[in-house]
């Protein structure tokens, strides 16, 4: 492990009394190493270790079949839904709360985290007691010919129910570490809201932003227990991955099942790296105006 | 795949002669079934265009019996269940009145076309002896079995052996009792569901015996190999009936009443009983029976009416809360 | 709900507000107000009798307790981590920072499994711990395991943007006025991620208490011992006992949201401060 703590932060060398002795730095550092070898990265060889178990040309067939190809596209389609709206809520929730003062704003951000604290079992059941056919609803959408349980809908509102705290859990601490003087000073420049909002307050929250949506559909595509509960299990058409997971490994197609499991922890680590790309463009954009100033 | 070519070959053949159209239905069943009706279905899509000229889909919903029924209780479009208990398809009729409470009656054999039993699985040469319920409860023997109250397969393992040791003591329920909770207090792992546990059992290598559905003991042995496994068959065992029946509700409402009828009627031909046996099911047709003589042993089988007036009671007594089972592990 | 502060000019805030009520409202206040409403048809001693049972109190035990445990180590483990991860370099830093979110990515079923397998007597962990007497999987231990894998990127993920944004200028003042690292680290920098950290704790908490898919498969669920309170649910669905069901959910709701407005209150006192 020689020389891992080599470098400083990426924002450029620090300043002195701002780091760390050098001991300091290797115990923390191998000590988040070997945590999140342990807790972490175990699991995950242990994933592809059985995925892999027969081989490469077993572990790519498991994504032939047709029944994985459906709900590859159902959890994509789920996710291109949930995600955005969670965004634009995130965004606004974060917006109201962060830049103003009124009363009740600590239950306001207390219901907010509300879904964290729902056990996934229940969060599926409650949508089933409001529009399951016994449901509150029910009736009425039986006799419109509108589904929402069991089909394409009730997946997706489970899914945004379950991601729903994300975005804006991220932006609201953000938003309220940085005040509020910068976009007063645009508003007395004469900016309107929405500039105000776009050139101002967007790039400050840019990364805790994007965080957040890692994070919401990251967990919109690996979410289990609440879709179970709305889902209907109808293979081919209503299975989103982690539930074909469930299905394979209960036919003990422990290959498949792991293979498909795989994909979603290669699709976490594709938005990291996406991440990565866009956070290091716009490092070296920066980089490049400031260089003469940079020590 | 291929036979599933050749029925979209034959599909498209007899469009030519204004074929009708074609018609999905959507079967809601259990765990163990899975691969059975894969290959059933394929059989009854030919059947049914053979005979009627019109293709047929069948769309297919696996899990735990109950949540199941939940889900047709709550909206889930099912054509047909293919339940493993009687009790989950009356709380069907009970609590969405979406089918008759005499559905059980509608079909031949209590609606159940082909039936198992609960058998134990142990390790190959059978290490520790296990050969009828009483070596169950043994001092050392590690039991496994998924949790009666959130498993159907469970609840037959634990009615089995209540029943087993109630004759070997002359009817006498307390003594029952005790048996039943001697041998709960050997299970050191209660899955949720019969799949996990013949997984917690064979790929964890837990516990010295397993009792397990006997299709799904057979199913084990086929996945993970006849050199790691055997089958014990005791002396007396429980008649598992998994019930079939059509929602009528949904039929009448989609226009499937036929097909779905007749679906259920195939399950009772004599290609439906060969493949039930194919699949470890005991068929109800002699022929069949005859065929897979030599794959089942023979054992005395008592049915839950007999034993215990029927599901609701059992359930009542033995498996809702404050029950016989919750009253074990006070 | 006009803003209190007067002076304030900046627009946005009746459309940002109305928004967030509405969504908030259709999207979980009104289908949870269905959980709560489904609870009341039982009446009150059915109530009292479904959520106290023995059973049902020793898995509020194990549920809770193992949460709280579990939400502890990640918070000192996981602010390690983000520290790690915001402050220092090393190779392959940016994968190591993937990994952090695996367990959103990861199904919980399939975490479950493959948690049980590695910590299974005969798993590449558990077979380790097994000579020295330590059983892992099917006891409390591997739920704490399963618990402790759930809620770890709640803690990094709430703490690493705040550290990043924790300005050194501040961190320099500090040390030129003459404070060592550890005074600046004690005084400085903890104070400001605190609230950050409390959140992240809470919400690892808050997540673990109502874990399923992973724990069913690590914990043995046995009754009074390894029993968690949404197997608990489970088992009263599995009875047609909707209200029974719901009767549980509404008690660890309000224990979860009597808990993370508490830590809530508390951050938007110390933010006072």
């Amino acid at each position: 492990m020689a020389g891992i703590v080599s470098r400083l932060s990426h924002r450029g060398a620090r300043r002195p009394g701002t780091t760390d002795p050098a001991w300091v730095r290797w115990a923390l550092t191998a000590t988040a190493l070997l945590f999140l070898a342990v807790m972490l990265f175990v699991p995950l060889v242990a994933v592809f270790a059985e995925a892999l178990r027969k081989g490469v040309a077993a572990y790519l067939e498991s994504f032939g079949d047709p029944d994985a190809l459906a709900a590859i596209r159902l959890t994509l389609l789920t996710a291109a839904i949930a995600v955005p709206a969670n965004v634009v809520f995130g965004v606004a929730a974060a917006w109201a709360i962060a830049k103003f003062e009124f009363r009740g704003k600590n239950v306001l951000i207390t219901l907010i985290d509300l879904p964290f604290a729902v056990s996934p079992v229940v969060s599926g059941l409650i949508y089933v007691l409001v529009f399951g056919a016994q449901g509150w609803l029910g009736p009425w959408l039986m006799e419109h010919d509108i589904t929402i349980i069991f089909a394409v809908p009730g997946i997706v509102l489970a899914t945004v129910f379950v991601t729903f705290p994300f975005v804006a859990r991220e932006l609201i601490p953000l938003m309220q570490a940085q005040g509020t003087e910068e976009e007063e000073s645009a508003i007395v420049l004469g900016a309107n809201g929405w500039q105000t909002f776009w050139n101002v307050t967007l790039p400050n929250i840019k990364w805790g932003l994007l965080y957040g949506v890692i994070l919401c559909n990251a967990r919109a595509m690996g979410e289990f227990g609440a879709v179970s509960v709305v889902s209907g299990h109808i293979r081919g058409m209503t299975n989103t991955i982690p539930l074909h997971v469930e299905i394979l490994y209960n036919e003990y197609q422990f290959v498949a099942a792991f293979a498909v499991a795989s994909l979603l922890a290669l699709l976490a680590l594709l938005t990291l790296g996406i991440k990565n790309i866009v956070e290091w463009r716009a490092h070296t954009a920066l980089s490049a105006e400031t260089k003469p100033e940079s020590p | 795949m291929k036979r599933f070519i050749t029925a979209l070959l034959i599909g498209t053949a007899t469009l030519a002669v204004a074929a009708p159209k074609p018609v999905t239905l959507l079967n809601v069943s259990y765990d163990p079934t899975r691969e059975f009706y894969v290959d059933f279905n394929a059989a009854f899509a030919r059947h049914w265009e053979t005979t009627t000229g019109q293709k047929v889909t069948i769309k297919q919903s696996h899990g735990g019996s109950g949540k199941q029924a939940r889900s047709v209780i709550d909206g889930l479009p099912a054509d047909l269940v293919t339940l493993a208990l009687a009790y989950d398809i009356d709380a069907i009729s009970e609590k969405a009145k979406l089918i008759p409470a005499s559905w059980q009656s509608r079909l031949p054999h209590n609606s159940s076309p082909y039936f198992s039993t609960i058998v134990f699985l142990v390790r190959k040469g059978n290490p520790k002896e296990i050969k009828d319920w009483d070596d169950l409860v043994k001092p050392g023997i590690s039991v496994i079995t998924p949790n009666p109250k959130t498993s159907g397969g469970a609840r037959w393992n634990y009615l089995a052996a209540w029943e087993f040791a109630k004759r070997r003591n002359g009817g006498d329920e307390s003594k029952a009792r005790e048996f039943v909770s001697a041998l709960f207090k050997n299970v050191p792992v209660l899955d949720s569901g019969a799949r996990g546990a013949t997984t917690t059992f064979v790929q964890r290598e837990i516990g010295d015996v397993f009792l397990s559905w006997e299709n799904e003991a057979f199913l084990a042995l086929k996945e993970f190999g006849a050199d790691k496994l055997e089958i014990v068959v005791p002396s007396i065992s429980i008649l598992a009936e998994p019930p079939v029946t059509v929602i009528d509700k949904v039929v009448d409402r989609r226009g499937t009443r036929a097909v779905a009828e007749a679906y259920l009627n195939f399950l009772y031909s004599e290609e439906g009983q060969d493949l039930a046996g194919k699949h470890f099911y005991r068929p109800r047709l002699p022929a069949a029976a005859q065929k897979y003589a030599t794959q089942f042993a023979d054992v005395a089988l008592f049915t839950i009416d007999e034993a215990f007036g029927g599901w609701k009671q059992a359930q009542e007594t033995h498996f809702s809360d404050g029950g016989v089972f919750d009253q074990i592990y006070k | 709900m006009n803003p209190s502060r007067k002076t304030n000019v900046l627009p946005g805030f009746g459309l940002s507000m109305g928004f967030t009520i509405t969504y908030l409202c259709l999207i979980v206040l009104i289908p949870l107000s269905a959980a709560f409403l489904k609870t009341a048809t039982m009446g009150w001693p059915a109530f009292w009798e479904a959520i106290s049972a023995p059973r049902v109190l020793a898995s509020y035990r194990l549920s809770f307790g193992v949460s709280a445990i579990a939400a502890l180590v990640n918070g000192v483990f996981g602010f390690i981590v983000a520290w790690v991860l915001a402050r220092y370099t090393f190779p392959a830093k940016k994968l190591v920072d993937a990994f952090v979110d695996l367990p959103f990515a990861l199904p919980t079923a399939v975490a479950g499994i493959a948690l049980t397998a590695i910590y299974a007597e005969n798993g590449w962990i558990g077979s380790l711990l097994a000579p020295l007497g330590i059983k892992v999987a099917f006891k409390p231990l591997g739920i704490g395991i399963a618990l402790i894998f759930i809620g770890l990127p709640f803690v990094v993920r709430t703490l690493q943007p705040i550290i990043e944004d924790l300005d050194a200028d501040v961190e320099e003042a500090a040390a030129s006025l003459g404070a060592t690292r550890a005074q600046t680290f004690f005084r400085v920098v903890l104070p400001a991620v605190l609230p950050a950290w409390l959140t992240g704790v809470a919400m690892a908490f808050a997540r673990a208490v109502g874990e399923f898919g992973s724990v069913v498969f690590i914990s043995g669920n046995m009754p009074m011992k390894t029993e968690i309170t949404p197997l608990l649910i489970i088992t009263k669905l599995e009875q047609y006992d909707y209200a029974g069901a719901t009767a549980l959910a509404v008690v660890m709701l309000v224990a979860s949201f009597a808990l993370l407005l508490l830590i809530n209150l508390l951050q938007a006192w110390s933010a006072r401060r």
